[in-house]
């Protein structure tokens, strides 16, 4: 092991649990290819997911020789590539997938080489923890967010403009999840977030009245600038009374898949909401038990949708049954809080906030991915992490897994003052 | 950023909350789902994949009043396809073209159904030959979706005798499918086309059941035994008629090939059908599940129509047989008794403006109204029309129901010819175009005077019994009788005589039976362009009467000839009825 490693040694529990995550995936994605359908490429997906588990594993190794510094160094270079990829894959890329109308991949002669919006996801954590880790203090104004929400709003633009929802989403995750772990103030974040709440709630006269009268009291007692509170006030009122007009400019499957969300999905059963209520029902005929492993009848007949990538835990709601869904879940959660403990252990403030970046974006994708399934989120295509059928994903997983395994050595090795 | 010890413990205490409901949140949504909603979804998840193949019920089988059988099932096969949707239908269809014929009207047929009901197999051969179900079960890995299984065949053992009575079964049409009466009928399903098949579907008809194969989400069957528990197809009682079949089959032995015309014959005091057979004939097996075309077209342009039913659709001028009606008529308003003469004795013709014609030229002399029934004297009904008044014998006419059908349980029956009153020949041959002369005709049987087989034999059913017409009832409910003659004992005592006298020493005399009294008038009608036809209406035993039989012979040239074939009919039902009581005693 490299010699930073000295302070530490590895990460067992939290190397433990993505082996295990890993390993529970490529058996799902096996489990995923076992259908009554006519022999299709899902078929022998798991043994491509075995080989790119392997791959990732050896990057991940790779990446956890450079220390910390060597991460925070490369975190200008990296940024700047993503961004230029993400303009370039607007102008050549391809979809796949349930996404195929996105165009998300980078493709060279043919061959995808993957999605830079997976690239941009990590640089975008070291960047963003870089350009918050150097301010002393942490932000008291909207103002003096300006630095980090560029660094966000650049590759988030980039990635609407494809136009991929479900990344944008965990690009608002990061941004969120990191500034607050930056220390800045709760009021603060709420304002930031009104002109997107005030959107949503727009639908809705009354509720948005509501809003907007909380909104304003908040401004009040946390007595922001008056140009501030003024500007954030116009805002709310923008975005609360254009939301009809800019929801006309979504284009038809986005307005599909949000309104699939917030009216009951069995209304169209073989248009736009099929997807969901047959990942529904298979995931409700699974029971406590589950219909076995590789033996879910829904998967079996190809009721489930994409159910290597995007769906795949449908299948282990369907064959696995509540308990495997309560344990995929634990696992999850045993990963985000073994996280936690990396980020609140970090020796610096640039590897605590890289920590909680990660795990941050582990969790949007986890509780957006799952939470589709059972019709507690929107259809957005994002993956599953060490679960959906993928390479490029396994990889980028991997390094964020290296880098977690990484911050772990080289911090502080007992417990902090106060016990944690 | 701060990073003091103490901030960072504090939004990690947080953070670790914020995941921790998270993850609850998450769990709880999948315990409703999985937990709570489990039974729900696991039926929506069967309904997915599972989908049902109906098994065909057989229908009812239908007997004689011996309990000999009408209708009864066969074993036969059809063969259809399950298939995701119409691109696949006709791809299928193709490729199976390559390994059996199926014709183009064939394959668009399942085209229609599959569009009507596009969850149910298409129906490709509602009765394929053993030697194509051979063919296709060698096939059967090559067609994921072929569905071959058995389905009762209806069969006639007496298709011919039994044609103009039983109709036949065969696929539902989409014509049919808009009517209300076939609401709860699917594309592919069993239906009665003609006759008791038809009048009696509701009673008759097979319940579906339903076998379950296993779908993938495209539609294609995965497994197709095992996959759930069956539900067996169910099919009624037998559905019991008053026919006689022996009495059936052998009107239609004695029509053979060479005589047209129909018979009826009824139960005088139930109403109940004992056989109605229509000649020429055509086998109702070769309907069964589609008729093929060309022996379609053989009997569409067969000029003796075997299509048409006689006994209850043919009208045809009664002739001599309506001479009771009138008699009946004289008697109820007191114009005449039994013997009574009339003024002008029957010299061959009658004078009204025109000569009116007996039918012997020689004529028949000063005979009472017992000799002209016997004799079946024209001249002598031409002044006993003239007596009756043509306004009261039209409304007598409508009275003895001549003017109705006679309500037997078949479809299609028409309604005979008889004018109600002056307004119908009015309209028909303008106020001027007419004069009271024609009253002299209608007495007769001639004229705008057009009655089927079986209405004649309804009335006759009156002159049998105590002047009560009873409705023809194949399958047997209450009798409904209904008086109609309204003259009393002695009167109808001495009408009954007459006609026993027809028989014994009258028109008919030629056809009587040793050992059988028998009671009835003949009929010779004249039409034009062809031979006259041949009635006989009448019953036996004339005592005790217990069959009434009513026979038109097309082109028979006289009554008698009809009557030999009623005579015929009569003895064998009462011999054989006989018989059969015996053996029962014994």
């Amino acid at each position: 092991m490299p010699m930073a490693l000295r302070k530490q040694g590895i990460d067992y529990p939290l190397l433990v649990i993505a082996l295990l995550l890993s390993t529970f995936g490529i058996l799902m994605v096996f489990s995923a290819g076992q259908t009554d359908m006519p022999a299709n490429f899902v078929l022998s997906a798991w043994k491509k997911q075995l080989s790119w588990f392997a791959v990732a594993i050896v990057v991940a190794f790779t990446v956890m020789r450079g220390s910390v510094r060597l991460v925070e160094w490369s975190a200008w270079p990296l940024y700047m590539l993503s961004v230029f990829l993400l303009v370039v894959v607007l102008f050549t890329g391809t979809g796949a997938g349930t996404a195929s109308s996105v165009k998300g991949w980078l493709t060279i002669g043919g061959v995808r080489l993957g999605q830079p919006a997976e690239l941009a996801k990590l640089a975008t954590t070291l960047m963003l923890a870089r350009v918050l880790s150097a301010q002393r203090e942490a932000p008291k104004s909207l103002l003096e967010l300006w630095k980090p929400l560029l660094v966000v709003g650049i590759p988030w633009l980039l990635i609407m403009k494809q136009p991929d929802l479900g990344t944008g989403i965990v690009f608002i995750g990061i941004c969120f999840g990191m500034l607050y772990w930056s220390g800045v103030p709760w009021q603060l974040l709420l304002m930031l977030a009104s002109p997107g709440i005030s959107l949503i709630l727009a639908f809705s006269t009354g509720v948005w009245g509501a809003w907007f009268l909380v909104l304003v009291a908040l401004v009040l007692w946390y007595r922001t600038y008056l140009y501030e509170g003024v500007i954030l006030v116009v805002a709310n009122v923008v975005t609360g009374v254009v939301a009809p007009s800019i929801w006309d400019r979504l284009d038809t499957y986005q307005q599909q898949r949000l309104l699939m969300f917030l009216v009951d999905p069995s209304t169209d059963t073989k248009g736009s909401g099929w997807n969901l209520t047959q990942s529904l029902v298979a995931i409700g005929s699974g029971g406590v038990f589950g219909k076995g492993f590789t033996l879910g009848s829904q998967k079996r007949g190809g009721f489930i949708p994409e159910r290597q990538t995007d769906f795949i835990f449908s299948v282990v709601g369907e064959e696995l049954g509540f308990i495997g869904v309560s344990v995929a879940l634990a696992l999850f959660l045993a990963l985000l809080l073994r996280a936690t403990r990396v980020a609140t252990r970090a020796s610096d403030a640039f590897p605590s906030l890289v920590a909680f970046g990660l795990l941050t974006t582990w969790l949007v994708h986890v509780i957006v991915n799952v939470g589709m399934t059972v019709n507690m989120m929107p259809v957005t295509g994002i993956p599953l992490p060490f679960f959906s059928y993928g390479g490029s994903f396994m990889v980028v997983s991997w390094i964020a897994v290296a880098l977690l395994l990484r911050i772990s050595a080289e911090g502080r090795g007992q417990p902090d003052a106060l016990g944690l | 950023m701060s990073h003091h010890p103490n901030e960072i413990v504090r939004r990690a205490r947080v953070a670790r909350v914020l995941l921790v409901l998270s993850f609850v949140a998450l769990c709880s949504a999948f315990f409703r789902t999985q937990v709570l909603q489990n039974a729900q979804y696991v039926l929506r998840s069967e309904t997915n994949r599972l989908r049902a193949v109906p098994l065909p019920g057989a229908r009812a089988v239908i007997v004689d009043r011996n309990g000999e059988t009408i209708a009864e099932n066969l074993p036969g096969y059809s063969v259809s396809l399950l298939v995701p949707n119409e691109d696949s239908l006709k791809s299928a269809l193709r490729a199976l073209n390559a390994v059996v014929e199926i014709d183009s009207l064939q394959q668009k047929k399942a085209v229609r159904d599959f569009r009507a009901a596009p969850s149910r197999p298409a129906v490709i051969f509602n009765d394929a030959s053993f030697q194509v179900v051979s063919v296709l079960e060698e096939h059967r890995v090559d067609f994921p979706g072929l569905l071959i299984q058995s389905s009762p065949k209806r069969y006639y053992p007496d298709g011919e005798a039994m044609a103009s009575l039983i109709g036949y079964v065969g696929l539902i049409t989409e014509d049919e499918l808009a009517l209300p009466k076939f609401a709860d009928y699917k594309p592919g399903q069993q239906v009665g086309k003609l006759g008791l098949e038809l009048q009696y579907e509701s009673q008759i008809r097979g319940r579906e059941g339903s076998r379950y194969v296993e779908v993938d989400a495209r539609n294609r069957v995965v497994r197709d035994n095992g996959v759930r528990a069956d539900e067996p197809a169910e099919s009624p009682p037998p559905l019991r008629t008053n026919l006689d079949m022996d009495l059936q089959r052998y009107a239609h032995e004695y029509f053979g090939d060479s005589l047209r015309g129909g018979v009826v014959a009824l139960d005088p005091k139930t109403g109940g059908v004992l056989a109605l057979y229509s000649a020429p004939t055509y086998d109702a097996n070769k309907f069964i599940g589609g008729v093929s075309s060309a022996y379609y077209n053989s009997l569409l342009t067969d000029p003796h129509r075997p299509l048409e039913n006689r006994a209850t659709r043919g009208r045809y001028a009664p002739a001599s047989t309506f001479k009771l009606a009138t008699a009946v008529m004289g008697m109820k308003m007191g114009l005449v008794n039994i013997n009574t003469r009339m003024p002008q004795p029957c010299r061959g013709s009658y004078f009204l403006g025109r000569t009116f014609k007996c039918w012997d030229h020689s004529g028949h002399g000063d005979v009472t109204l017992a000799q002209a029934i016997q004799k079946s004297c024209d001249v002598y009904f031409y002044q006993l029309a003239l007596r009756i008044k043509m306004i009261n014998l039209l409304a007598g006419g409508v009275a003895l129901g001549f003017g109705e059908k006679s309500g037997i349980d078949l479809p299609g029956e028409l309604k005979p010819t008889w004018p109600a009153g002056f307004a119908y020949f009015n309209k028909k041959y303008g106020a001027r175009g007419w004069n009271q002369s024609v009253a002299l005709s209608l007495a007769i049987g001639q004229a705008n005077n057009e009655q089927t087989p079986l209405t004649m034999a309804k009335f006759y059913t009156a002159l049998a019994t105590d002047g009560a017409a009873a409705t023809p009832q194949i399958v047997s409910r209450d009798p409904e009788r209904k008086q109609i003659l309204n003259l009393d004992p002695e009167q109808l005592r001495t009408l009954q005589v007459a006609l026993a006298e027809v028989v014994t020493r009258g028109t008919a005399a030629g056809a009587q039976i040793e050992g059988l009294t028998i009671a009835g008038k003949t009929g010779t009608a004249q039409v034009n362009g062809q031979e006259d036809n041949a009635w006989f209406v009448g019953y036996a035993p004339v005592d005790k009467p217990q069959i009434v039989i009513a026979v038109l012979i097309e082109e028979g040239l006289h009554g008698s000839t009809a009557a030999k074939v009623a005579t015929k009919l009569m003895e064998r039902f009462l011999k054989r009825k006989l018989t059969l009581n015996t053996v029962t005693v014994d």
